[in-house]
């Protein structure tokens, strides 16, 4: 390996135009997940624009959706912050994959704009790739996933109330769909994950339905009830190192 | 207190980007504890578990939509079906039993 591998490789147009490719379709369903992430964020009073840079900045679907819903029950900031901890704490294991698979030359710059923008979708690209991670690679990718996701969200704000309720009703199960879709593959592979998400389903049912837990607030809950049960978990089923996301690609080096 | 949509995006974007930045930047070596590894592991899927249910059936105009999505969504899922196909089988269940329905 050259010294700079990163820096001085004559292949960023290639590794551009690739990221380009495989992103696209990532955008495109950003796009229309946006869209009723969209409808969320005009509940909660944002105007497109702000829709706009809260995409553009948060690239989180699920992040969002929480911090949407927060502002629309006007939460405090310190409870903002920490639920947007909670609901994005998955980026921290896919970051620190991700730090395992950078060339310990690549300079912070570089570490700084990949992390920008690591979501599930983009994480899976960039891992699958055998190798270090080219940062041009991701950059490539960052453009279509990053363009569909904040324009869709600014557009199902400024058109969440000129499409018929009906549509509005559909496409507000969206982002449960593509949360469903993340969650499921795992819990059909490992009886933990299962009993992890059965658990959190009933536990979620009770806190919404029981007379003093139901004064919670949604962001309440999702604190305390993934705090209890993933702790719970860990205690009692503590993962080994082959379960975890980083040393699924290792084999590529 | 008065809160501005500007200041809870700001809140939101600071922690969502350190979130997302910080580990690729200064962790250089894995992280030792397995608890902390563990617990990691299973956050996703817990705080996703509790966002989606029951909070798709409160969603749509009607409940008994949300909730047949919802088996729906669940059936797709673990039968292989990825992210997109899974949410646009959602709605489109949603949409047209919103249309039987109504």
């Amino acid at each position: 390996m050259a010294a700079q591998p990163v820096a001085s490789s004559p292949g960023h147009g290639r590794a551009v135009r690739e990221g380009l490719r495989d992103g696209t379709p990532i955008g495109l369903g950003y796009f229309v997940v946006a869209f009723s992430l969209g409808i969320t964020a005009r509940n909660a009073g944002l105007t497109p624009l702000e829709g706009f840079v809260a995409s553009l900045l948060n690239n989180a679907s699920a992040g969002e959706y929480a911090a949407f819903t927060l502002m629309a029950a006007r939460a405090s900031y310190l409870e903002m912050a920490v639920v947007t901890l909670i609901t994005n704490a998955r980026y921290l294991l896919m970051s620190t994959a991700l730090s395992q698979r950078f060339s310990p030359s690549t300079g912070t710059l570089h570490r700084v704009l990949v992390g920008f923008d690591v979501t599930d979708e983009l994480f899976g690209i960039a891992i699958a790739r055998p190798g270090w991670v080219d940062p041009f690679y991701s950059y490539g990718a960052f453009v279509p996933a990053l363009s569909g996701w904040s324009t869709g969200t600014a557009l199902g704000i400024a058109m969440g109330n000129v499409l018929p309720s009906r549509v509005v009703s559909a496409l507000s199960v969206a982002l449960f769909g593509m949360f469903l879709a993340i969650i499921v593959p795992p819990a059909r592979e490992s009886r933990v994950v299962l009993g992890c998400v059965a658990a959190s389903f009933a536990a979620s049912l009770l806190c919404a339905v029981a007379p003093l837990l139901a004064a919670w607030t949604a962001g309440t809950r999702t604190i305390v009830l993934t705090v209890a049960i993933a702790s719970a978990a860990a205690l009692l089923f503590p993962v080994s190192d082959d379960d975890l996301p980083q040393e699924e690609a290792s084999d590529a080096t | 207190m008065q809160h501005s949509i500007p200041l809870y995006i700001l809140v939101m974007s600071a922690v969502t980007l350190s979130v997302k930045i910080l580990p690729l930047t200064l962790i250089r070596t894995p992280i030792r504890s397995r608890f902390v590894r563990s617990f990691l592991y299973y956050v996703p899927y817990v705080t996703l578990a509790v966002m989606t249910f029951p909070a798709i059936i409160q969603a749509t105009d009607a409940p008994v939509a949300g909730a047949v999505a919802l088996i729906a969504g669940l059936v797709a899922a673990w039968y292989g079906a990825g992210l997109f196909q899974v949410a646009a089988t959602c709605c489109a269940l949603v949409f047209a039993l919103e249309l039987i329905l109504a």
